[in-house]
């Protein structure tokens, strides 16, 4: 598999994707019981 | 004492447009010029006269930013780092600007020197530095991203998106 942060596209792709990660995981872990 | 926050706030800005819009300049400019420079036989002058410069700026507005963003974090230093749940946002965001802060330092700066001749280095290691360093700026760059949607959109539409 091509390393996505080859391309410029990819690396935006990357970004786009891990600020919904972290989002997701803040809500669901770290804001959870607040 | 007001006037510390909105100081260390302005610096923070102003030093994290330059950190950030040069790490944009190399990603969206300069590599792919380099490139095509390279293949006419023009690569040099980017490689003496606007490189080191660039790097010059890139590397200290990244010290700048980190600085006068832990100064505006005064006593929420730790708050932010240790991800209270008040600070969640920007603590993520702070952690991200700490991890490309190494990045540029550790992995983008040092090999840097060797693909631009500053430091010795065989064909072999400069062909290696220009990947770790590609990869290394390719990372900030994906970074950047979720790094100013926390920092930015965590402080101003806090209540929009939920943080």
């Amino acid at each position: 598999m091509k390393n996505p942060l080859d391309s410029i596209l990819g690396t935006i792709i990357s970004g786009v994707i891990l600020t919904l990660v972290l989002y997701v995981f803040i809500k669901n872990f770290i804001l959870a019981g607040v | 004492m007001d006037y510390f926050p909105a100081i260390a706030r302005w610096l923070h800005i102003v030093a994290g447009v330059t950190w950030v819009g040069l790490l944009y300049y190399f990603n969206l400019v300069q590599v792919p010029a380099m490139k095509e420079a390279t293949a006419d036989g023009t690569a040099a002058g980017i490689s003496k006269h606007v490189a080191p410069r660039a790097l010059f700026w890139f590397r200290w507005a990244a010290i700048a930013t980190w600085l006068a963003g832990a100064a505006l974090l005064g006593p929420h230093f730790n708050d932010a780092f240790s991800l209270k749940p008040e600070f969640v946002a920007i603590g993520v965001g702070a952690w991200l600007g700490t991890i490309m802060l190494f990045n540029v330092w550790v992995l983008i700066w040092p090999n840097q020197q060797k693909i631009l001749g500053m430091v010795k280095a065989t064909d072999a290691e400069k062909a290696s530095a220009r990947r770790i360093a590609l990869l290394a700026s390719r990372t900030n760059m994906m970074l950047s991203l979720p790094m100013l949607f926390f920092m930015a959109n965590g402080l101003t539409h806090r209540a929009l998106i939920g943080l």
